[in-house]
């Protein structure tokens, strides 16, 4: 699971009002060398929650020094759209789990797969 | 001025390939819109014809297009036309020299083709037609190989293959501009294709469906109902980035039961991962989940640039959903564990495109399009069948025939408005929806086909008995 995907999901456990972001338990991350896309990394960042991200990527140990708050005008800033790149499409987490911030729930990731089925008295 | 008079009124000709009829409109309007230009067909323009005479373009769009489709062959800058040769000459000697002589100079190169439709020439036809074109001056020289220019005499024998007629009903002459992505048919075939499973999307309808969508270069695509991903294939063939989820965890895993013939279970690498790679796209991999389609696993304001896919009708693959039949289950013994398979149950048609509806209405960005395939049982579809919602418009609903009494249509819809409270719900339990009621439904009808042969004799005698 790359942490662009993480940012993206939320936790579905029936009655959880506040299940964003999940908490990423991970006993197996690897960072996998991915071709350097600028134009999609500047479409991504504004669709980002940026501080989940920096909050992903630092428990992770791959925080890449991104800063707390987003930077102006990124779009033209290479350096730092490829410290970007790097923690949403290198950083994977492989074997762990997502766990839901309200319930505890955890969601099992294994071989890169977040599995995000409830079971039957959960949903 | 007249120069620019000329470029400026072209006409451009579109060549088409016979089949997949109803997805080529949709398809070329859409590879259209993404360039912002119109679909100007010009007068005597019929849909289901391999021939297209289109305005408003410029050689640019006719690239863009062509670079995208597969339902078109070839492209043509459309310099003469008519119903007999004669015709077209008047007509080829009435179009500017201008826009001619860039193409026919003393040091180009050139050769000159020519296609027929519906009836093959023999070779001294083709030198012969070739020849009767001498009124046209072509001071270079030709070149079969390699030339810097190419031209086409095309003659439509229109539609019939059984009645063939000896003269053309239309012929036209113009420029070689550029090939469409039929090759694509071949090199992203699921014969070749490393992971594959039953019901894998053929790569002509993969590719199809991302040009309906207006799928484009560093796009975010999702496909909520994925299986081994041929759909996101396609999108990521279009430089779109790619993620999907399926409730089954073997197949997102890779696991089980091959579905080749001559292999019995799946390898160690077979997944949707794999498959990008294959393609030389693994960079616009982003992920994908073992999820139910039916669970809000999105975080709100999270908006995908297209939403494709195939859901479950029932026939090859089960529609299923998580949760009980029982109002209270107790939890297994390892509550957390990965091994513990939660029981899943039906999944009514209707809620499947209900459900799947919302979440296209909620999840794409303003413009985005949802495209989708619909069963349905041919005799009593009717258009009002087709799901819709407040806040996604109808761009295309073309049919794919399955039998004799099943089809499927492929649906495009564009989001136009922001979800509101009042538009919360699509209610199924209007009488449209009758035909995805019952999970079962769809699929009893598709087997109830079984027996039409039956049917059809009995229906025959009836008719013979009520003419008695």
């Amino acid at each position: 699971m790359k942490l662009l995907t993480h940012n993206m999901l939320t936790s579905h456990v029936k009655g959880v009002t506040k299940g964003y972001p999940l908490l990423i338990k991970a006993t197996e991350v690897k960072v996998n060398e991915v071709e350097f896309n600028s134009q999609f990394v500047s479409r991504m960042i504004p669709k980002l929650e940026w501080s989940a991200l920096v909050q992903a990527a630092e428990g992770l140990g791959h925080l890449e020094d991104l800063p707390a708050e987003l930077v102006a005008d990124y779009e033209n800033n290479e350096e730092f759209l490829k410290k970007v790149h790097k923690v949403l499409l290198e950083v994977e987490v492989v074997e762990g789990s997502l766990q839901c911030p309200e319930s505890g729930r955890e969601f099992p990731i294994s071989r890169g797969v977040p599995n995000m089925l409830l079971n039957e008295d959960e949903v | 001025m007249a120069a620019t008079t000329g470029r400026s009124c072209l006409q451009y000709l579109i060549h088409l390939a016979q089949d997949n009829l109803d997805f080529r409109l949709p398809e070329v309007k859409s590879l259209l819109a993404l360039r912002g230009k119109p679909f100007r067909p010009c007068e005597n323009y019929k849909e289901k014809t391999p021939f297209w005479v289109l305005g408003e373009l410029c050689e640019e769009d006719v690239h863009g297009i062509m670079t995208r489709s597969v339902c078109a062959k070839s492209a043509f800058e459309l310099w003469g036309h008519g119903k007999t040769h004669c015709e077209l000459k008047t007509s080829l000697l009435k179009y500017p020299k201008e826009n001619m002589s860039p193409y026919t100079q003393k040091d180009s190169t050139y050769r000159i083709n020519v296609y027929t439709f519906n009836k093959t020439l023999e070779f001294k036809d083709r030198i012969e037609r070739i020849d009767a074109l001498d009124y046209l001056s072509f001071d270079g020289t030709v070149n079969l190989k390699t030339p810097q220019h190419t031209f086409c005499l095309l003659e439509d024998y229109g539609t019939d293959p059984n009645n063939i007629p000896d003269q053309p009903l239309y012929v036209y002459f113009g420029r070689w501009i550029a090939d469409g992505q039929r090759e694509l048919i071949r090199s992203y075939s699921v014969k070749n294709r490393h992971f594959i499973g039953n019901t894998s999307m053929e790569a002509c309808l993969s590719f199809i469906m991302a040009n309906h969508a207006g799928v484009k270069k560093n796009d975010l695509v999702f496909d909520p109902f994925v299986g081994t991903g041929s759909l996101l294939i396609a999108c990521s063939h279009f430089g779109a980035y790619v993620c999907g989820t399926d409730i089954d965890y073997n197949t997102i895993h890779g696991k089980g039961r091959s579905s080749r013939t001559k292999q019995k279970w799946r390898g160690p690498d077979e997944n949707i991962r794999a498959n990008l790679r294959q393609y030389g796209k693994e960079m616009t991999y982003v992920d994908v989940m073992v999820s139910d389609a039916s669970k809000r696993i999105w975080r709100t304001g999270l908006h995908f640039d297209a939403i494709i896919t195939d859901p479950p009708y029932g026939i090859r693959e089960s529609t299923r959903r998580t949760g009980s039949h029982k109002d209270v289950t107790k939890p297994p013994e390892d509550y957390f564990g990965e091994s513990h398979v939660p029981v899943s149950m039906a999944y009514h048609l209707s809620d499947i495109f209900a459900d799947l509806l919302t979440f296209a209405a909620h999840h794409l960005v303003m413009g985005g399009r949802l495209v989708y395939w619909l069963p349905v049982h041919s005799p009593e579809y009717c258009d009002e069948m087709v799901p819709l919602h407040p806040c996604l418009k109808m761009i295309s609903n073309s049919e794919q025939t399955l039998s004799s009494h099943t089809s499927r249509r492929l649906i495009t819809m564009e989001k136009f408005k922001e979800p509101e409270e009042s538009d919360a719900l699509v209610d199924t339990s209007e009488p449209c929806y009758s035909p995805y009621q019952g999970h079962n439904a769809f699929r009893e009808k598709y087997f109830s086909g079984v027996n039409k042969r039956g049917l059809k004799e009995e229906e025959d005698k009836m008719h013979i008995n009520g003419g008695e």
